[in-house]
């Protein structure tokens, strides 16, 4: 409770704490899994986890989409940066991201001028300015920014932009969890589910864990009292033998989600059989690319495109992170050879990680490090 | 870039109708809207902004919960403001 007046409606946190509590069977242990990288934020920031009985575990899941970009795509964009007219572009979260060579930040200092920008539109505008140059947009992002790839693609082929290209990192949430799911390292009770991809997908893509897993999924906000009734809401189901999808985000969430957001991502790109996640290796169906339709502004088919799986650093252990198999403090370099200021893996790279979530609030972090030692 | 960001629809983009121009913590921008063309969107409305596309319509409540919110998170909000005053969704110079 050492927290409880460093967010608003306190009053309120401490009551849903103390619903929480009444609903822990005793001797049972709880693991729910957040899906979201703001969700993780979110708990550290406000130590959620301190409010909640020993014995429920708030578990980091892999929806940091920064976090889960193999470095071989890091080294593939600044290949194609390299060629000749080329600008790349991409979201400033990308910059610090390392590649088997470094970031964009480290090409830029090299001999590449890969720019940050806010949104694809604005790599559409650079395209329309500079008809002499190659624009290259790096899309990354779950189901939340995929939308505007595919908005942005529509618009420009509209306006007949021949010079500009998508480099197409999007990845898709639900095969992220089934793998987790399926994984035997994780026993889990239940997923908070992500608030802003669901606006666009919806809640039902969620019901297969239900129905097929037996496992309870509550889409959440992002407030610490968000996750706090979201959890409270896990627990009810739970109590009462229950499992189902159930929309704590209402309020900003449609069941249904987006249908225009739905039909230009489809209108635009399909799934790949398979693509390589950060940590967790190959899933198959979990990422997006240009349709056929759109080749002519697909950048893997337009350059050169290496396409070297570049095996993750021996010391990170990002895909244990991202699986919650381990804490961010139990990796063997989290604070001491992997920093914000120097990530060697992703997970410390983007504020949504759950490494860097750990090492930005301190007070977590040392006091579970300093737990951790004495193991 | 995974942050929605509440703005209030202050204005229309004339013969631009997937545009319109929102207020997001005193930062005035051209935004896609054609995402919520299902939405009958007015002037005075309040939606989250994803990079330069309205995703979802909210109530002015929920907005002003969201950016004090987002106000209490620091960095990267400081830094998403930062790199939404660079956005120039137009692409024309020295238009905003």
């Amino acid at each position: 409770m050492r927290y409880v007046d460093e967010f608003r409606d306190a009053e309120k946190a401490r009551a849903l704490a103390a619903r929480i509590a009444q609903l822990c069977e005793p001797g049972r242990e709880y693991k729910f899994m957040e899906v979201c990288g703001g969700h993780t934020h979110t708990i550290y920031k406000h130590g959620l986890e301190d409010y909640l009985p020993e014995n429920i575990t708030l578990v980091h899941g892999p929806g940091c989409p920064v976090c889960v970009i193999p470095m071989g795509r890091v080294d593939d964009a600044i290949h194609i940066a390299r060629q000749p007219g080329v600008l790349m572009t991409s979201f400033g979260d990308m910059m610090r991201v390392p590649g088997g060579n470094g970031s964009f930040f480290d090409a830029n200092a090299r001999d590449t001028n890969i720019r940050m920008v806010y949104s694809p539109l604005d790599a559409l505008a650079i395209a329309r300015q500079r008809p002499e140059q190659r624009i290259v947009f790096m899309a990354i992002g779950f189901e939340t920014t995929a939308p505007s790839t595919a908005m942005t693609l529509l618009r420009a082929r509209a306006e007949g932009l021949r010079n500009f290209f998508v480099f197409a990192n999007h990845v898709t949430i639900i095969p992220a969890i089934k793998a987790i799911l399926d994984s035997p390292d994780l026993r889990l009770d239940g997923f908070l589910g992500p608030g802003h991809v669901s606006t666009v997908i919806g809640c039902r893509p969620y019901e297969f864990i239900a129905r097929d897993y037996g496992k309870p999924v509550v889409v959440a906000g992002f407030e610490p009292l968000d996750i706090l009734q979201s959890v409270y809401l896990l627990m009810r189901q739970l109590a009462e033998g229950r499992c189902a999808v159930e929309n704590q985000y209402g309020r900003v969430v449609p069941w249904d989600g987006n249908p225009i957001a739905l039909q230009a991502i489809n209108q635009t790109m399909r799934l790949r059989p398979f693509f390589e996640w950060r940590g967790l290796g190959f899933i198959n169906h979990s990422a997006l690319r240009l349709r056929e339709e759109f080749a002519e502004y697909d950048a893997e088919l337009v350059f050169d495109v290496p396409g070297v799986r570049i095996a993750d650093p021996k010391a990170c252990q990002c895909g244990e992170v991202l699986k919650g198999v381990l804490k961010p403090w139990e990796c063997k370099v989290f604070g001491t050879a992997c920093t914000p200021e120097t990530p060697i893996g992703t997970c410390m790279v983007s504020p949504e990680g759950a490494c860097a979530a750990y090492y930005n609030f301190g007070r977590f972090s040392r006091q579970r490090v300093r737990e951790a030692s004495r193991v | 870039m995974c942050l929605g960001i509440p703005g209030e629809l202050v204005d229309t983009v004339a013969e631009q109708p997937d545009l319109g121009v929102v207020m997001v913590s005193g930062v005035r921008r051209k935004i896609n809207v054609a995402l919520l063309a299902d939405q009958d969107l007015r002037l005075g409305d309040w939606v989250l902004v994803h990079v330069g596309f309205a995703l979802s319509k909210i109530s002015e409540d929920e907005a002003r919960a969201v950016l004090a919110f987002l106000e209490s998170i620091g960095t990267p909000y400081a830094d998403e403001l930062t790199a939404l005053r660079e956005s120039n969704i137009d692409g024309w110079p020295g238009e905003h």
